[in-house]
């Protein structure tokens, strides 16, 4: 499907956007059932997710972890504000390295867009600085292993 | 200041997530180590050691400022910058890429309009067939 997009918007705010050829109801049960989850929320190849717990309703917490096998890992944990079945989920982040992140508030939308969805991901961070540093640590999972990857290469 | 870029010294300057945020930063403009040190929970001493890595490995450079030394990207450090965000759009797109396999799998109703295929409802009593 469509490539990924990634804009900043304002001082605060990453937006992502990306299309599926499947319907808003499966891409928002991927996003919310942990064992589907655990099938591609992964990062690079040889990582995997051996913890994944989510409970999609408001007030409801998850908590990912991640492994590469290696002795490395990493994990993020958050809380969900609100979820529209298939529309809509708003919840916050952060991220263990292993010192915590600060919070960033994710809103994320499923719109049917002809038989396919399109998802948009608007990210708020504290301030500017921390959404240089968001960017820069690694706003999905998976960068220390790209980096670990990329080192073996040159 | 020697700007050239040392590739061993520019990726194990990169390994560490703050060194990474401090790059990312200057990518928005010049800033002097108590900037640099306000979104982490770290002394300027240690921002001012992460910093030295950074300089050490041609990835920042300095100038006087009357009492500071604003610090701004290198150019192999807006490289290393360039190749990084690179690294980490790829990583966001190999999930999603993942995803896409998933759900071409995956049946692609709810457990709940599943059921409601499967199992028409009874008729309830009197109602005609």
């Amino acid at each position: 499907m469509s490539k990924l997009t990634m804009k900043t918007e304002g001082d605060t705010h990453i937006i992502a956007t990306r299309r599926f050829a499947a319907p808003p109801e499966a891409v928002y049960r991927a996003h919310t059932d942990p064992k589907i989850i655990q099938k591609w929320l992964l990062g690079p190849e040889g990582w995997t997710m051996p913890v994944c717990i989510n409970e999609a309703r408001p007030g409801g917490k998850f908590r990912y972890e991640w492994t590469n096998g290696k002795g490395q890992g990493f994990h993020i944990t958050g809380e969900y504000i609100e979820l529209v079945p298939y529309s809509r989920i708003v919840h916050v982040e952060r991220m263990y390295l292993p010192d915590p992140t600060p919070d960033s508030h994710v809103e994320t939308r499923f719109d049917a867009v002809g038989t396919g969805t399109l998802m948009t991901i608007r990210m708020t961070l504290p301030d500017e600085p921390t959404r240089a540093a968001m960017l820069a640590t690694g706003m999905e999972h998976g960068m220390e292993a790209s980096y670990v990857r990329l080192e073996g290469m040159i | 200041m020697n700007e050239a870029l040392n590739l061993d010294a520019a990726f194990s300057a990169l390994a560490d997530p703050t060194r990474r945020a401090i790059l990312a930063r200057l990518a928005q403009g010049e800033a002097n180590v108590m900037e640099l040190a306000k979104p982490f929970e770290m002394t300027q001493p240690a921002i001012s050691q992460h910093l030295k890595v950074l300089e050490d490995a041609g990835l920042v450079t300095r100038r006087v400022d009357g009492t500071t030394r604003p610090r701004r990207l290198a150019k192999a450090g807006i490289e290393a910058m360039d190749q990084w965000l690179a690294m980490l759009r790829k990583a966001l797109e190999k999930n999603y890429d993942r995803l896409d396999e998933v759900l071409a799998a995956m049946d692609q109703l709810s457990p709940q309009t599943r059921k409601l295929i499967a199992k028409p409802r009874t008729r309830r009593r009197g109602e005609k067939r």
